[in-house]
């Protein structure tokens, strides 16, 4: 399959900082890509670019074929996205915030049964303000893939869930990708990304320093090397 | 392949969310209802501060109607949209199928749903306190209050969307009070003289004076109309330039 995401030269600079300088990299339909690299690498500016929050100052960035800076309500139904902040209104509950995010697609997924799935049955009555930091990120990747999207987008998925969740979170990810979705994840998490990622690719310091398949990437050795090697030698 | 529901279906289903948000939120309700009614009954039954000529419980809900417009299209929108801002809500719902002129458009829809919910509860109170509005007063007063609603809205996403969301919460009670005494509730005739120009300047005195020509004498207030264009336009144009949606 095509590259569902097409990433080129992207440049992007707030002032005098440069976040991104020159990245290409692009992630296929019907896989797992994995965007690694260390804080300030600029691994959610990308996405930012990606998903259409922010206008790249330079370079290209397609996704469905499309300049997402422009994107139409058609494009955007294709695309679900988690916001590493997670964008969630404070006095919402559960439920009635994704079943008002469903109704916005034409064809939603069953807001019941991805709620089952992630557990999210379990704190309905609780509002996203006395949520746990996992209930939100459970909440907000449930808004993500709640329009089944062709393109899921998501920063740090798995960030501060417990080890069950985790799992819950990686088997729902794996479906996505072997049902045809392109997914693309920001991780800290070598463990994820090993379990999890078909393509890997790694930035630091604004540029790609590697992009391949898992096994393109770390040869035979454990990620966390190679990641390490790679990260210490790129200018900061 | 992943569609959007239509256009109208979005916008429909964002004002409904927000209206039930907003009805649903405890200190929301006392500001838009609670307090205007409490107004309402105590300047109807007291007799002071002056109103003005014109008898008093017409004169007093013509302003509390213009209370509950600066209530939900500048108090609650700015609160709301300030600490959406914060949590990141914009900018997510900005991604979704709704996309940002959605968004505007379902707040502007669900400002219209309240505002009908308030004219419907404060009027009903009026009636029951021997309100008569001026039968030809009906289609100047709508005029009045989408054009003072339209000010107001924009005044509040220009707070909103460019100071923090405490200093948006502070600010937008602080000018709900002050606002309050420069020509909501008191005709700006009954103003100290040096008050007064500056009342019939501002959203709130122009506002306050619209509805009360409309409603009390049936006129057409067209210098108060222009007073609220002139806001409309240029919180509007400031809006759209200086606001961020990211906090």
């Amino acid at each position: 399959m095509g590259d569902a995401v097409s990433v080129q030269g992207l440049h992007r600079a707030f002032g005098p900082v440069v976040a991104v300088a020159g990245a290409t990299w692009s992630a296929p339909s019907g896989a797992v890509t994995a965007v690694l690299g260390p804080n300030g690498a600029g691994k959610t500016t990308t996405l930012e670019c990606v998903v259409g929050l922010q206008r790249p100052d330079g370079g290209t960035v397609r996704v469905l074929g499309a300049d997402p800076w422009r994107s139409s309500a058609a494009h955007r139904a294709r695309v679900g996205v988690m916001l590493q902040d997670g964008g969630l209104p404070t006095t919402a509950r559960p439920l009635r915030l994704l079943a008002h995010l469903a109704s916005l697609h034409q064809h939603p997924r069953d807001v019941s049964a991805l709620a089952t799935r992630l557990g999210i049955d379990g704190f309905a009555r609780t509002t996203v303000r006395r949520m746990s930091g996992g209930q939100r990120q459970r909440v907000a990747l449930a808004a993500a893939l709640v329009g089944a999207p062709e393109v899921a987008l998501l920063d740090e998925p798995t960030a501060g869930l417990d080890p069950h969740a985790r799992r819950e979170v990686w088997d729902l990810v794996r479906e996505e990708a072997d049902a045809g979705t392109c997914v693309v994840l920001t991780t800290h998490s070598f463990e994820e990304a090993e379990r999890l990622a078909d393509r890997v690719v790694v930035l630091a310091a604004g540029v790609v320093v590697a992009d391949g398949t898992l096994a393109e990437v770390r040869g035979d050795r454990p990620l966390e090397d190679v990641y390490f090697e790679l990260t210490e030698r790129a200018p900061r | 392949m992943s569609a959007p529901a239509p256009a109208g279906r979005r916008i429909r289903a964002q004002a409904a969310y927000e209206t039930r948000t907003l009805l649903s939120n405890g200190e929301q309700l006392l500001v838009s209802v609670v307090l205007p009614a409490l107004a309402l009954v105590g300047l109807t039954l007291s007799s002071v501060p002056s109103l003005g000529p014109g008898r008093r419980v017409d004169v007093a809900t013509a302003g509390v109607l213009a209370l509950a417009v600066v209530s939900t299209a500048f108090t609650g929108q700015a609160i709301a949209a300030g600490f959406d801002r914060r949590s990141g809500v914009l900018r997510l719902l900005g991604t979704t199928p709704l996309g940002r002129s959605g968004l505007v458009a379902g707040k502007a829809l669900s400002v219209l749903a309240v505002l009908a919910v308030q004219v419907l509860v404060l009027g009903g109170l009026g009636l029951a306190l021997g309100w008569h509005p001026a039968p030809s007063g009906w289609l100047p007063a709508l005029v009045s209050v989408v054009l003072g609603a339209t000010a107001f809205v924009a005044l509040a996403l220009l707070l909103a969307g460019t100071v923090r969301a405490e200093a948006v919460l502070a600010l937008a009670n602080l000018a709900w009070v002050l606002l309050l005494g420069l020509g909501v509730l008191v005709p700006t005739g009954e103003l100290p003289r040096g008050l007064r120009t500056l009342a019939r300047a501002l959203p709130s005195g122009a506002l306050g004076d619209a509805l009360r020509t409309s409603l009390v004498q049936g006129g057409w207030p067209w210098a108060a109309w222009a007073v609220l264009l002139a806001w409309a336009v240029a919180a509007g144009l400031a809006a759209v330039r200086w606001f961020r949606w990211s906090g």
